[in-house]
């Protein structure tokens, strides 16, 4: 009754809409089975369901389960492990020593080689070409590179009294050895994009600052590098799951040594769960992995956020 | 206008662009000069010069079986990824359903959790589908690609839809809707696609390395490796150049000859991935 007496026409018009548009959905999904969405998406998830959640899980389960019962045993092994410490704080001094440097002469690359002219062409194709071959491939270069004596850095650094180091055979170099060569490799690559992030910072801005009698230092430090936040923002994580997972060199070159001063987080995984068989301390040393990459992305994620909420 | 480098700085990179080339130099080199120079640090080509060390090389490694099991691997990575990637971004790009945005970001997690992270819980899930020593087995964890998913999503939206509804109206369904209307019109994300992914899995060494034991199953990386370190020993640095240029040369030769496309291709792989 009360229905009745209510001030009918805003109402009228929705429930009059209502149904119309109902009808109309209802008819498109006749034509559009509901199940379709899910029958699309199938196969691309059943691959993930088994080699990206699977792993998480199995690894979860696997690390908290160390002989008869659930545990901390595997971690309480794995903090105990010499190697893995080791593994750790190396993977650290690999992954500051590969991105800052990396970064830096990717841009400074960038910056230079902005006009194309023919000798920038050729400049940029060799910095990108590192890019293209497999890092087992660098590796092989490099084993003559850096080999004692003969090898080219020897043979040409002699003349300047430097050089006839054991690159790789002394634990005080060869860390630094397996970064330069990710360093050559990887240049190249970050470099595109920060040539990608320049092209888009507008020139009429430039050259409003150099109007305004900002040098070239200040131009870049308060136009240019702001300007490339975005392109930091997403170069960082790709060189952080790098730092992490670009082992293949040290497989090859080697194996971790010369007393652990090259093992990395993930040739220690590799090496125990290929060699050793120990699942156990796979499964936890790859937990502890896959948390400081999701940790890292969510600092990273939430920096682009403040920074371009700064921004705006 | 963009101004030119100052041409200090623009020497001073030029001399990093060479130091960057001493490699490859030496690779193209030390691979034409035949035996073991006394020399062979050289990065001028001194006679005699010769084919033997890329002989050499070809009968000492099984470079045949190497190439055949990388283009399978390859080849077939990229087509399953391509067909599963269509199908999962039309759905996102172009179908409202439940969830839909939480499985959007559930794709999403791959971009960070890239499968050779996971090496160790993939190879004992190879194992127990019986895909362990297998080229499919290698294969298996890249078969869906979050990135190529986004890519085609992207493509899919950026295309009309008068297209599709002139299609559906001629009773076309979603399959051949996607097939005949869409990815040609998405072709050079195809492309784009296409070279990193292959790339990408030309070049992998370590899951290959762990996913197969067989010898008549390795690929070129993985070949190279075991190769190398024969050479090596040996001292014949020659056959060592000579068999990295074997690995590592098409798709150097190809970049080379397609330079624009493949930059563009990495450039658009990052920006969108």
């Amino acid at each position: 009754m009360a229905l009745r007496h209510e001030p009918a026409p805003p109402r009228m018009s929705l429930t009059l809409a209502a149904p119309f548009h109902a009808a109309s959905r209802s008819a498109r999904s006749a034509r559009r089975p509901r199940v379709t969405p899910y029958l699309l998406l199938a196969p691309s998830l059943i691959c993930l369901a088994l080699f990206t959640y699977w792993p998480l899980i199995q690894v979860l389960l696997r690390s908290f389960w160390s002989g008869a019962r659930p545990g901390i045993g595997n971690y309480a092994r794995l903090l105990a492990d010499a190697h893995f410490t080791t593994a750790v704080v190396n993977n650290v001094l690999y992954a500051l020593g590969t991105i800052l440097p990396a970064l830096a002469l990717a841009l400074a690359f960038a910056l230079a080689l902005q006009r194309s002219t023919r000798l920038v062409l050729v400049l940029r194709t060799l910095f990108v070409m590192p890019l293209m071959i497999p890092l087992v491939a660098a590796a092989a270069l490099f084993s003559f590179v850096l080999l004692p004596g003969e090898g080219l850095l020897d043979t040409y650094l002699a003349p300047l009294g430097l050089g006839a180091a054991n690159w790789l055979g002394d634990p005080s170099l060869a860390l630094p050895s397996i970064i330069g060569i990710t360093i050559w490799k990887n240049t190249g690559y970050y470099m595109l994009f920060f040539l990608a992030g320049l092209a888009a910072v507008p020139a009429e801005l430039l050259e409003a600052a150099r109007i305004d009698g900002a040098g070239a230092c200040a131009r870049f430090r308060h136009v240019t590098l702001p300007m490339l936040g975005p392109t930091f923002g997403f170069v960082l994580p790709i060189a952080a799951v790098n730092a992490l997972v670009q082992v293949d060199h040290v497989v090859t070159l080697t194996q971790g040594g010369p007393s652990d001063s090259t093992n990395l987080l993930l040739y220690y995984i590799y090496q125990q769960a290929e060699q050793n068989h120990d699942a156990g301390l796979a499964a936890a040393a790859t937990a502890l992995s896959v948390a400081a990459l999701l940790s890292l992305a969510m600092l990273s994620l939430r920096a682009t956020d403040r920074g371009l909420h700064h921004a705006s | 206008m963009r101004r030119d480098a100052h041409p200090l700085a623009l020497l001073a990179v030029a001399a990093c662009g060479l130091l960057w080339a001493v490699p490859f130099a030496w690779m193209a080199v030390a691979s034409l000069r035949p035996g073991i120079p006394a020399d062979i640090a050289s990065l001028l080509p001194r006679l005699p010069l010769g084919f033997a060390n890329f002989a050499e090389a070809w009968t000492s490694g099984a470079f045949p079986t190497w190439y055949v099991n990388t283009i399978i691997v390859c080849g077939g990575i990229v087509l399953i990824q391509i067909v599963c990637s269509a199908l999962a971004g039309y759905a996102f790009a172009r179908l409202r359903f439940p969830c839909r945005d939480l499985l959007f970001a559930a794709f999403l997690l791959q971009l960070l959790l890239v499968p050779t992270l996971l090496i160790a819980p993939n190879l004992a899930t190879i194992v127990g589908l019986h895909l362990y020593d297998r080229l499919t087995g290698i294969m298996a964890p890249y078969l869906a690609s979050a990135f190529g998913t986004l890519l085609m999503r992207q493509a899919f939206r950026a295309i009309p839809r008068d297209y599709e509804e002139a299609a559906m109206i001629d009773g076309a369904g979603v399959i051949a809707l996607i097939r005949h209307v869409l990815l040609p019109l998405a072709r050079p994300s195809i492309v784009a696609f296409a070279i990193v992914s292959v790339t990408f899995h030309w070049n992998e060494f370590l899951w290959p390395l762990m996913a197969v034991s067989s010898p008549d199953r390795q690929v070129l990386t993985v070949g190279l490796a075991s190769f190398a370190s024969g050479s090596e020993a040996g001292g014949e640095w020659g056959v060592v150049a000579a068999g990295t240029i074997l690995v590592a040369g098409p798709l150097l030769v190809a970049f080379l000859l397609f330079q624009k496309r493949f930059t563009a291709s990495f450039v658009f792989s990052g920006l969108k991935g």
